[in-house]
């Protein structure tokens, strides 16, 4: 599985977009979206999710549902 | 660590810099000498008070010369919405159209749009000689949109200089190319030099992929600050220097913050009042924490000034203001206004117009020098008073009292009248917080002048301003505002002198802190 954006949240700053090592977010009606497609959840990149750790507000980039890091974790990433 | 790499570059045109940076570093002094007579050199300074280079650079910039913004229009676009650092007095979320504080802003634009809007308005403004990219996130977090518009830009409209606004966390890493595209002013925004301190202002930055909390992320903040403004004022980048002043945390310490920017060769200090209101969502909103008094923001500034130059005229601006300061167009220009408009851009009439500007300029100066001399050997050296000032621009005495958005603050004395900031008034936006009755917030504005300057007044706020003890003044209308102070100054004097009335301390005033109303 992979991060999601809530759009209810996003403020459309673009800082997650240009982390994102896989160009998986785009904007998309004003607010960013990721690409489920090719969210990897940063494994193998970097120690943390990048749009998490650049997203000015808080709970906004999340996991969508059980995924390999979550489930290593044993808790959100 | 990318960071580190700029530093091996040399600099090259070495000689022309060392030039300039001597006179920065003789020019230094100018504050300290006091008692000539002079308004502080500071940002009110004059030709006569600075280096030609350095009166050169600056003289048209409203950000950078107070005399200059009563003058010349600056206009931000806003091209560079991600942000690497999170701070407890900022909350992007909330655009409100009314609005006026920087990070936030109406719409964003691609650098193409922004080059667009850059022309537009140079058109319909002549006196626009400024553009800044100031967010509204930091500019340096979003490099290629930054240095992309600054390349259009400096393509179609190469009179209009260029200036940007960074908290400084990649400041290191991109010097070299701020100098590569003529940037000639930078903006740092500075709270601190203590990374304790640093902690209750920001809760965390995003460095080297990673978020750091904390005092380890106030630390490395503060060093890339510093870096960075030494390798700017290295480069003959003029360096201004913003720090918001919040009481109980980081009050006392801008001092330090002073004499730290100041030994790193930054040319100008602009304290600036904290705003924070619940209905705005930050930290400090939320958790209560309040901005200064007028007095107490006056007090600071003027301990530092013996230090360095002060800013007084700052606005706060949004990331995306067009006009003078203390006015706000933005509304005429946007993108889908801008995009209909044929645009040429007319090199030559916007030079007609601003030699125009410089005439008024030079009679403003003149005018302000030939009423100062008749100060001359007045005695009572120790009477300082305030007065507000109605004004539409052009240093005039030319603004209605009930259409007035601000009121700009001159301190009179024997040595002149000096500019020392600004007040707003204007009304909480409509649905937004208190039906206050406006003649009250105004009152409380400017509770510590002795008098108002306007171009006119009705009965009634008249006779409730002088209830309040403050005198309406209508008798300037039009008139030079310097002159026109020091002329009532005078007469204030001559009153004292003769007995006929007392001079009272005035007290304290208020600082505004809600939506700003531009429409």
């Amino acid at each position: 599985m992979t991060y999601k954006i809530v759009a209810s949240q996003c403020t459309s700053c673009s800082a997650c977009e240009a982390e994102c090592p896989n160009v998986a977010i785009s904007e998309k009606n004003g607010t960013f979206v990721i690409n489920p497609k090719k969210c990897t959840e940063c494994i193998g990149y970097f120690d943390v999710p990048q749009c998490v750790a650049v997203c000015p507000v808080d709970d906004t980039c999340v996991i969508d549902t059980s995924l390999p890091r979550y489930q290593a974790a044993g808790g959100a990433a | 660590m990318e960071s580190l790499s700029t530093e091996t570059i040399d600099v090259g045109q070495a000689q022309s810099i060392d030039d300039v940076m001597q006179k920065v570093a003789e020019h230094k002094g100018c504050g300290t000498s006091g008692g000539s007579g002079k308004a502080s050199c500071g940002s009110g300074a004059g030709e006569n008070d600075l280096p030609q280079e350095i009166w050169d650079k600056v003289k048209n910039h409203p950000c950078y010369s107070e005399e200059a913004h009563h003058h010349y229009a600056r206009m931000h676009v806003a091209v560079a919405p991600a942000c690497n650092i999170q701070c407890n007095y900022c909350n992007r979320k909330y655009d409100c159209a009314n609005e006026s504080r920087p990070g936030v802003v109406s719409e964003k634009l691609t650098p193409e749009q922004a080059s667009k809007k850059v022309l537009a308005v140079a058109s319909t403004i002549p006196q626009m000689t400024v553009l800044g990219i100031a967010g509204p996130g930091d500019p340096l977090a979003n490099p290629e949109k930054t240095f992309k518009t600054f390349e259009l830009i400096s393509q179609t409209a190469p009179d209009i200089k260029l200036c940007l606004s960074t908290n400084g966390l990649a400041l290191p890493e991109h010097v070299d190319t701020i100098a590569k595209y003529n940037v000639d002013h930078v903006t740092i925004t500075i709270n601190m030099v203590d990374p304790d301190i640093g902690a209750q202002i920001y809760p965390w930055i995003f460095w080297n992929r990673k978020r750091i909390f904390g005092r380890e992320a106030a630390e490395i903040l503060t060093q890339h600050q510093m870096r960075g403004l030494e390798m700017l004022t290295e480069r003959g980048i003029l360096c201004k220097v913003n720090s918001v002043m919040i009481p109980g945390i980081n009050d006392k310490h801008l001092v330090e913050v002073n004499k730290a920017v100041k030994s790193r060769g930054a040319f100008l200090h602009n304290i600036m009042p904290l705003i924070s209101s619940p209905e705005h969502g930050t930290v400090f909103g939320l958790n209560g924490q309040r901005g200064p008094t007028a007095q107490e923001l006056k007090a600071l500034q003027d301990s530092c000034e013996g230090e360095m130059n002060m800013m007084r005229h700052c606005r706060q601006c949004r990331a995306d203001a067009v006009g003078l300061l203390g006015e706000d167009r933005s509304a005429e220009f946007t993108t889908d206004k801008i995009m209909a408009m044929e645009v040429t851009y007319d090199l030559e009439s916007r030079q007609a117009y601003q030699a125009q500007v410089e005439i008024e300029r030079q009679k403003v100066a003149a005018a302000k020098n030939a009423e100062l001399n008749t100060l001359a050997g007045e005695g009572n050296e120790d009477i300082k008073i305030l007065i507000a000032v109605a004004t539409k621009g052009s240093g005039r005495v030319n603004e209605h009292f009930g259409h007035a958005k601000e009121f700009q603050i001159y301190e009179l004395s024997t040595k002149g009248a000096k500019f020392i900031g600004h007040r707003r008034v204007d009304l909480y936006c409509q649905g937004g917080y208190g039906e206050e009755d406006s003649l009250e917030t105004i009152i409380r504005a400017i509770n510590d002048c002795t008098a108002v300057f306007v171009a006119k007044i009705g009965g009634c706020p008249k006779n409730d301003l002088l209830k309040a003890g403050i005198d309406p003044v209508d008798e300037f209308a039009f008139e030079f505002i310097e002159q026109s102070a020091i002329t009532y100054f005078k007469r204030y004097l001559d009153k004292v002198n003769s007995g006929e009335m007392e001079h009272k301390e005035r007290g304290d005033a208020t600082i505004r802190q809600g939506a700003y109303i531009t429409a």
